[in-house]
């Protein structure tokens, strides 16, 4: 994207190379495991290897004999700290079953921490796990939702009455009686499995207590280090000024996985306190495999009515969700039924949510959070529609578009935040057709037509779809004129890689018309701002990015009167020019930030302040968006499928995308493009598969197949940019909108390049494996049928 | 994911690394490129007692000769070594195919050829090529010298003949003929991946055309490289032509037994198998055009 | 051949090796457990934190390095491995606090984000730039391939190889800095 048309000396919509790199690029990054904490103890988890379990007897007296080794504990010896680690996202009607740091009794999934060894070392740590002798009464296990429903199957948790964790319905309108009236009805049942975050630094916490304070200090990997100062508070009984949560500055992604609250975050600083000793743990892919919270797998059984147009009449899905051993919030199932009917004009809506128990590690958001879902089930719908009527999908999909004068949008049903689902802003048929034309839509329908011929089997893949982004409650931001006369910008929000240090510098140098170069920012620590929510669901850029704008604005006018004092003139006199504050761009006449901060923050011991100072030169705003924004974005593939080898052949992809006015081009587009590979990921690679016994199989990269820059193929990436009325800057999240929609497009890429063949794509990801084995399944039925 | 405890053992010569395998045997393991090993012992799904590590034993066993009859590869050649080597290249355009496909750089540059045949993982790429190449394995021990050939090296899944006190010495292979064509095809889920099921196929031509001699081995559908007799003998006698590939693609799949997966089914392991024969032989039809045009 | 049984006094679990290398042209010395491994003797014993680990088997290249010349997984060899090596680290990339021109390329095309995955891309790339010419997108890939980036999507990072192999570091640059 091109920024010509920024003004000078404008910062916002600039195309910046990012402050953070010069530190990554030469190995100095801070990431947890890279802190200096010196004498800190090792600690590892001993964890559940069943999928249910009661723990019958528990020893680790050889454990405590290896030389090395500080101390053992297992869960009932911390029975102080076994209090639930709350779901985010509740509902009045979830039955939630307590999801206990360490569990003294009952396990519920392969990987659910039962001990902590501290050690002085990992390895030795390590020794000792092997030393700890557990006996186990191993419990039936539910691997699946469908095992999970079955009557009288097994319990994800004894003594329960049922899996069922919740039953959900959304509606609109009467999709029972249009769905018993319309001329034509399709219907179909998707799966979409599990993946995982994948983060490349897995998570980690150290702890140090310093007794002269009562204060412990947390260095954690978390995505939102004030939602955990809060849970530890409570759990803990402590105040939450004297936990002071720290996320790194550099943390090596996030991805949603590292914005839920874990047992190991609550066991390791409580085990710091205990012992006077700081102590650090740091996963390993081993752990991270099975224990980090997973998302994505749900089951789709779809009706879709439609006239003979392709105009949808309703649809109904009813949606089996995978929430695993214990409900961490309900954010991701409640997601997905709020994005089913995506873009589209849908009259009547019925959808209902069945959300259970498995003892399968927890799930919660992974980016997409619940949406690609909704949108896998939706676009293969549509093309299904195109199909059954003879229809081109690209039509369909114009057809039934939402057009961009109808904003903002009722959709007839609520939305996660809490709010009836409302569209604030989009231009979906713009994204779908500046998508087909630079995919070549017409030639590319030619061409797949003259390689049919020759027995080649070439595809194109569409999807439109909608995020809900930039959720409340709020963010915030706090500015201060330091001491030394610069700018210092603090954000409650982590990063893990999404710029923020160059970000809301460029906002805050916009809001006090001040250069970049005098504005710091830092993040992520609870001890320099008090109140915060976390980085999840492409929210910070719409909730913080106005508060810093907000703050930036008011420390203009602090800085300005308060120059306007030292000139003797009125503050609307007075501009920067570089670090001084000029009356009329006058540089003799001028005060420094620096002589600012001596007047106004530093000040002189017991002497008056010189009249119409006002001392502390600080600014705060915390933002409230009214309700989630809605960006939005289409992608097209063109794809040629082996049909001897499954081998799926990406030969073109297209983005189009919209998330509202762009701050940096550059970081937006690499978040998309990083969100694209992902969804590719989840599109054709990752499963993390569970057998029936609730054994996880996928247990390392050999097994569990991230893509690599072989599997990415280059994208066409183009932007439109209607802006959010729903917040100052126009802005709306661009974080996971390159993952949303990659899954569908590429099942509707392969489906449609095996049409001749009739196989079917159901699920995700697309193996090549599932592929033949579809090609010869639909081959057998047909010959079933000759 | 830290090794457990060992104790490690760095012998000087190849004497005193058989000497330290026939004391500790038993309870050693040896550590050559390690690129196999170390993620076992990373993730504690072994333990050994003993780590004998070959890797300085002389630089003489890292560089592979290439003999006018017999070319020879020594315990700690490298991977990449005879990937780049020109020599290896034109001598054994098949083992340079599939090497390529071995992991990824970083992984060959310290892996050893060696040290994956002992591995013996049947979906690894060098047992099956090293099969079909007719390669003798000579194994050192204390007590001796013993050679064998492939299907008496491979025993099972990880599996070899290899007793606790040996040591895989070298593998060597003739020097093909100049009639001999061959290609390695395997499909892997990702770059890098160990295969879904790969293939490696040497055939011998006549100026007619005509195959007068053909091993192919197939990698991933077996416990160890497994040779498909009935496709060879199909393919021997024969000239090679598409209309031959439908019986070679159905030979080759009755003739696999693969078990399915959590990344294929055993059914689409069979059918892949039989694609990949025949597009291994359809690339060898291919390099025999090529020489002749 | 002689029997060598006497000569191998049982060792205790507690023996310790003496491990001396090169890590960017510095000289160190260090004494280790054998089983430490290469990545943890960087980090720990020398405080070169710069090398991460992202899986510890060997998958995600986090932790490549360059040894004796090689790009190496340094969670796959023991410290006691690279006893007399010449070990280089992403913390001897830039020369007299300049970025080296990788280093510069990934900067201008946004070819990191978090910047966990970042020392290993570089070290791979680095090895591979000095052994064979890039000259397409194909093989730029090829040469990534053996790491994995969870961030970026790849995009920068292909611009980047193709950048540096073709020598255009300097020019092209359409970011303000």
């Amino acid at each position: 994207m091109s920024d010509t048309l920024v003004p000078e000396g404008t910062m916002i919509g600039r195309r910046l190379e990012r402050r953070e790199d010069e530190r990554l690029l030469t190995g100095h990054g801070g990431y947890l495991d890279d802190l200096d904490l010196p004498d800190a103890l090792a600690a590892a988890f001993l964890r559940s290897p069943h999928a249910h379990a009661k723990i019958r007897s528990f020893d680790a007296t050889e454990a405590l004999a290896l030389p090395g080794v500080i101390a053992v504990y297992s869960g009932a010896d911390l029975m102080e700290i076994q209090k639930p680690l709350a779901p985010k996202v509740q509902h009045p009607q979830l039955r939630d079953y307590p999801r206990l740091p360490m569990p003294p009794v009952e396990l519920h999934y392969v990987g659910e921490p039962l001990a902590v060894v501290v050690a002085e070392s990992r390895y030795i740590a390590e020794d000792a796990l092997e030393l700890i002798e557990v006996d186990f009464e191993v419990l039936p296990a539910v691997a699946s939702t469908a095992v999970a429903l079955q009557e009288n199957g097994p319990l994800a948790h004894s003594g329960d009455e049922s899996n069922v964790a919740v039953l959900l319905t959304q509606s609109a309108g009467d999709a029972a009686k249009a769905l018993a009236e319309a001329p034509n009805v399709l219907s179909e049942e998707f799966f979409v499995m599990r993946g995982g975050g994948h983060s490349m630094e897995t998570r980690g916490v150290a702890a140090r207590f310093e007794a002269a304070t009562g204060q412990v200090t947390i260095w954690d990997t978390t995505q939102a280090p004030h939602y955990a100062r809060q849970q530890l508070s409570v759990i803990y009984e402590m105040a939450e000024d004297d936990i002071r949560v720290i996320a790194p500055a550099d943390v090596g992604g996030g991805f949603g996985p590292k914005a839920q609250f874990y047992g190991e975050e609550v066991v390791i600083p409580w085990v710091a306190m205990k012992l006077g000793r700081a102590v650090k743990w740091v996963e390993d892919r081993q752990e991270n495999m099975v224990t980090s919270m997973m998302e994505r797998s749900q089951t789709h059984r779809v009706d879709v009515a439609f006239d003979d147009n392709g105009l949808l009449l309703a649809v109904k899905d009813v949606i089996e969700h995978d929430q695993g051993a214990y409900c961490a919030g309900l954010q991701v199932p409640s997601i997905t039924t709020s994005t089913v009917p995506g873009p589209y004009h849908v009259p009547n809506i019925a959808i209902e949510l069945r959300a259970c128990y498995t003892n399968m590690v927890p799930t919660s958001s992974v980016r997409g959070a619940g949406r690609p879902q909704a949108v896998f089930v939706m676009e293969r719908m549509i093309d299904r529609i195109a199909e059954h009527l003879g229809l081109d999908p690209a039509d369909v999909r114009r057809r039934n578009l939402i057009q961009a004068d109808e904003f903002p949008y009722k959709v007839g049903i609520m939305f996660r935040d809490g709010s009836p689902l409302t569209y604030d802003s989009g231009n979906f048929p713009a994204l779908l057709e500046g998508t087909l034309e630079r995919i070549g839509y017409d030639e590319a329908r030619e061409r797949q037509a003259e390689l049919r011929a020759e027995g080649r089997y070439v595809g194109i893949g569409l999807s439109v779809y909608i995020e809900g982004c930039g959720l409340g409650p709020y963010e915030g931001a706090k500015i201060r004129l330091t001491n030394k006369g610069r700018i210092l910008v603090t954000l409650a929000a982590a990063g893990q890689g999404q710029g923020y240090e160059t970000v809301y510098a460029q906002i805050a140098a916009d809001g006090i018309g001040l250069d970049m170069d005098f504005i710091e920012v830092k993040t992520g620590d609870t001890s320099r701002i008090p109140f915060g929510q976390g980085t999840f669901a492409s929210r910070i850029t719409a909730t913080c990015g106005p508060a810093v704008m907000d703050a930036a604005k008011q420390m203009r006018e602090r800085l300005l009167d308060t120059a306007a004092v030292l000139l003797g003139c009125d503050a609307s006199e007075v501009d920067f020019v570089g670090d001084k504050a000029c009356l009329g761009g006058d540089l003799e006449k001028s005060v420094s930030l620096q002589q600012l901060a001596q007047t106004a923050n530093i000040g002189k011991h017991g002497i008056t302040m010189p009249r119409g100072i006002k001392a502390g030169i600080e600014t705060s705003s915390y933002f409230s968006p009214e309700r989630a924004a809605y960006a939005s974005g289409a992608h097209a593939a063109l794809v040629e499928v082996d049909p001897e080898t499954g081998e799926i052949e990406i030969l073109k992809y297209v983005i189009g995308h919209d998330c509202g006015n762009v701050i940096n081009p550059l970081l937006v587009d690499g978040q998309v493009l990083g969100g694209f590979a992902h969804g590719i990921g989840n599109a054709m690679y990752e499963e993390p598969v569970y057998d029936v016994e609730g054994q996880p199989q996928a247990t390392s990269y050999l097994d569990y197949a991230l893509v690599s820059a072989t599997e990415v193929p280059a994208v066409e990436l183009f932007h439109i940019q209607t802006p959010s009325p729903l917040n100052p800057l126009g802005v709306k999240g661009a974080g996971e909108g390159g993952t949303i929609p990659a899954p569908a497009t590429i099942a509707n890429a392969v489906e449609d390049a095996l049409r001749p063949l009739r196989a079917r794509v159901t699920r995700a990801p697309i193996t090549p494996a599932r592929i033949v084995d579809a090609i010869h399944r639909a081959e057998s039925t047909s010959a079933d049928q000759d | 994911m830290k090794p457990g405890r060992f104790t490690y053992h760095s012998p000087r010569s190849l004497d005193e690394a058989l000497a330290t395998l026939q004391v500790y045997g038993d309870d050693a393991k040896v550590l050559a490129g390690g690129q196999s090993l170390m993620p076992m012992l990373n993730f504690r799904l072994a333990r050994f007692e003993h780590l004998v590590d070959v890797n300085r034993v002389g630089a003489e066993y890292a560089e592979p000769t290439f003999g006018d009859t017999r070319i020879t590869i020594p315990l700690l050649v490298r991977q990449r070594r005879v990937e780049r080597s020109a020599e290896a290249a034109a001598a054994l355009p098949v083992l340079t195919e599939a090497l390529q496909q071995v992991a990824h750089p970083q992984i060959r540059n310290r892996g050893t050829i060696c040290g994956s045949l002992a591995h013996a993982d049947p979906a690894a790429e060098l047992p099956s090529v090293l099969s079909v190449l007719d390669a003798t394995f000579t194994i050192a021990s204390s007590r001796g010298v013993r050679e064998v050939p492939a299907e008496e090296f491979f025993l099972f899944h990880l599996t070899t003949s290899l007793e606790p006190d040996e040591l895989l010495l070298q593998v060597s292979v003739p020097r093909p003929p100049a009639n001999q064509f061959s290609a390695f095809r395997e499909f892997a889920t990702r770059r890098g991946d160990f295969a879904l099921a790969g293939v490696a196929a040497v055939c011998e031509v006549d100026a007619a055309g005509v195959v007068t001699a053909c091993r192919i081995a197939a990698a991933g559908v077996a416990p160890t490289p497994h040779r498909l007799t009935d496709v060879e003998a199909l393919v021997t006698g024969a000239s090679l032509h598409e209309d031959l590939w439908p019986d070679v693609e159905a030979a080759a799949r009755a003739q696999v037994d693969p078990t399915g997966d959590i990344h294929a089914s055993a059914e689409y392991r069979s059918r892949l198998t039989g694609v990949l024969v025949k597009r291994a032989l359809a690339d060898i039809r291919g390099k025999l055009e090529a020489t002749r045009a | 051949m002689r029997d060598h049984a006497t000569e191998f006094p049982t060792r205790t679990q507690d023996e310790t090796h003496t491990v001396g290398c090169t890590v960017n042209g510095r000289e160190y010395e260090a004494v280790v457990d054998p089983r430490m491994t290469l990545a943890d003797f960087l980090r720990e014993k020398l405080r070169l934190t710069g090398t991460h680990l992202g899986c510890e088997h060997g998958v995600c290249g986090a932790c490549t390095v360059i040894v004796d010349g090689a790009a190496t997984r340094s969670c796959l060899m023991l410290a006691v491995q690279a006893d007399g090596a010449e070990v280089e680290t992403v913390e001897g990339l830039a020369e007299d606090g300049e970025l080296a021109p990788l280093q510069q390329a990934f900067k201008r095309n946004h070819a990191l984000q978090c910047g966990f995955c970042t020392p290993g891309f570089l070290m791979s790339v680095t090895a591979a730039l000095r052994e064979e010419s890039v000259t397409d997108e194909e093989q730029a890939r090829e040469v990534l391939s053996g790491n994995i980036c969870r961030c970026t999507g790849y995009t920068g990072l292909v611009k980047s190889v193709l950048e540096v192999a073709q020598g255009k570091e300097s020019q092209g640059k359409d970011t303000e800095a």
